[in-house]
């Protein structure tokens, strides 16, 4: 994180968010990765496991495996399970349409953002960040 | 900027009725993330779409249908949540079944072919070489890329659909040519034939590419074994489940992999890794999740059976019987049972005690009850799913050592092959 506390990514679905932040260098499923019915991420082979991220400000690099991890993040969303936002690194599809339909059907989306990936690896697990329209990440 | 063709504003402006302009809503919000240019033609769809999780996934589907849905181009149906005429028979509950039908029904109605099948392209509705496709399902979609030579992007559920509905993808990734070259080469470095001729390497090959290659496109140098078409499946399901891979190349034996060059696109890897038996004996490992003895299922089929591989387990099986307490459990789709039935292989492998069941697989659908708490599998695809989405323990074997355990009633591999050499 910059000495003044702020970072700028591409806000790939704009939206304002509060949280608290969960950080992984490791790519994950949310198929077999996440119950949408508890907000845990259940991937025995990611180290996060066991850890609830409803609510939080996931950051993860990147999707991985299968393509229903779009609607296991849309069951979550209409659940109240979902992550808070999500930050990556590249551009996610897979995050992004999840949000997009999310707004569609249920009117609630969630922001992605997409970080250069020395900002990403500036953010640390427990750091409060407040996520805005713009794609801008803030320290509070 | 998306510049947008007449017919693609006149599905986004609703003159081509409410569910070609829900939508191209969604995909012209997609092109903008992607930041396409224009949309492009596919000619095939495969919909992942079709299985149920939750109300969710339950009200997309029915919304769409409601809204007078018709795919625009031949599709076809991954797996669903239910095995509509087996059910009954597992710990499925009936309101599950009921919900996951009306799902399957909701694509049906869109006119979507009831294939029901985590393996297209083992169907009549297998792409061609060059073709541009729409697939969801990620051992599909890097089957298609790879082995057939298809052009598909990483297509996630709920993006599928929409793509079948208009007929129309973002130009972007994988389905441009430019964008198909190798980045990260990774070469097998004293792996003898033998092993790779056993039936797990090529499922412990793609465990390994799928962790190894992250957000690249691979290319595996130094196979010299001539693999079935089995392999590639197990190959392309495993490295589709630790990884993300939905390309792949391998030299000398995928489509645009002649040689190594070609796969770059002459251009020089970006990194390139060794990959050493000791690597894959780890690789191998991580598919195994117990070292204890008891074994309550035997499960096969991820992706589905296909014929060729139930013909490679009648004469396994001919003529024994699994252990009473181990259940047998193959998983494919109502088509491939049904030729493997007509090809004569179906009733050894039923009259040794296997069950079979259809359109669905253990993760999609709540079917195993609790007591099932060990498995065995040769599926790469099932070892690591399983552990995280049924909280069971697993051990992933060969074919052989599947039966062979099945009929002894607990967990027996023959790992001399794989044993470490000092």
């Amino acid at each position: 994180m910059a000495a003044d506390g702020v970072i700028f990514g591409r806000a790939i679905v704009a939206g304002d968010a509060r949280g608290e932040a969960l950080v992984t260098d490791e790519s994950l499923s949310f198929w077999g990765g996440y119950d949408f019915r508890t907000g845990e991420i259940i991937d025995r082979h990611h180290p996060l496991a066991g850890v609830r991220a409803a609510g939080r400000i996931l950051a993860v690099p990147f999707s991985k495996g299968s393509s229903t991890t779009t609607a296991v993040l849309l069951e979550s969303v209409r659940a109240g399970t979902a992550p808070a936002a999500i930050l990556t690194t590249g551009t996610d599809s897979f995050f992004a349409l999840a949000s997009i339909v999310a707004e569609l059907m249920y009117g609630k989306a969630f922001p992605v953002v997409a970080l250069a990936d020395a900002d990403f690896a500036s953010l640390e697990t427990g750091m409060h960040l407040a996520v805005d329209r713009s794609g801008a990440i803030r320290l509070i | 900027m998306l510049t947008l063709s007449p017919r693609d504003k006149e599905m986004l402006d609703g003159r081509r009725g409410p569910a070609a302009q829900f939508a191209m809503q969604i995909l012209v919000r997609m092109a903008d993330v992607y930041e396409a240019r224009e949309l492009m033609d596919i000619s095939h769809a495969h919909i992942d779409s079709a299985i149920y999780l939750g109300d969710a996934t339950l009200e997309f589907a029915e919304r769409l249908a409601s809204l007078g849905a018709r795919v625009a181009v031949p599709t076809s149906l991954n797996v669903s949540g239910v095995d509509e005429c087996g059910w009954k028979d597992w710990a499925v509950s009936p309101d599950w079944a009921a919900k996951a039908a009306r799902q399957m029904l909701a694509y049906e109605k869109m006119g979507a072919s009831p294939t029901w099948t985590c393996a297209p392209y083992q169907t009549a509705m297998r792409p061609s070489f060059g073709q541009q496709i729409a697939w969801g399902e990620s051992n599909a979609i890097a089957f298609a890329n790879s082995v057939i030579g298809a052009r598909t992007e990483r297509y996630p559920d709920l993006l599928d659909i929409c793509c079948a509905i208009t007929g129309r993808v973002p130009a972007v990734g994988l389905h441009l040519t430019e964008n198909r070259a190798g980045q990260l080469l990774l070469r097998l470095t004293g792996v003898p034939a033998a092993l790779q001729q056993d039936d797990q390497f090529f499922p412990v090959l793609g465990h390994l590419v799928g962790k190894l290659a992250e957000d690249r496109i691979p290319v595996i140098e130094g196979v010299s074994v001539s693999p079935i078409e089995d392999d590639l499946k197990a190959f392309a399901a495993a490295v589709a489940s630790s990884g993300r891979v939905a390309l792949f190349h391998i030299a000398g034996v995928t489509p645009e992999a002649p040689t190594v060059e070609a796969a770059f696109h002459r251009r020089d890897p970006e990194q390139t890794i060794d990959i050493t038996v000791r690597d894959l004996q780890s690789a191998r490992a991580e598919l195994t999740t117990t070292d204890g003895r008891e074994l309550d299922m035997v499960i096969l089929g991820s992706p589905h059976f296909s014929l060729a591989e139930f013909e490679r387990l009648a004469p396994l099986v001919a003529g024994r019987r699994a252990h009473p307490r181990v259940k047998f459990l193959i998983t494919s789709s109502r088509l491939m049972k049904e030729a493997a039935h007509e090809a004569g292989v179906l009733a050894p492998i039923v009259d040794f005690g296997a069950r079979i069941t259809v359109d669905t697989c253990i993760l999609a659908s709540p079917m195993l009850p609790a007591e099932i708490k060990t498995l065995m599998t040769n599926s790469a695809k099932y070892a690591y799913y399983a552990p995280s989405l049924l909280g069971s323990r697993i051990t992933f074997g060969s074919l052989a050592d599947c039966v062979r355990s099945a009929i002894e009633g607990r967990v027996v591999r023959d790992d001399s092959i794989w044993q470490p050499t000092v």
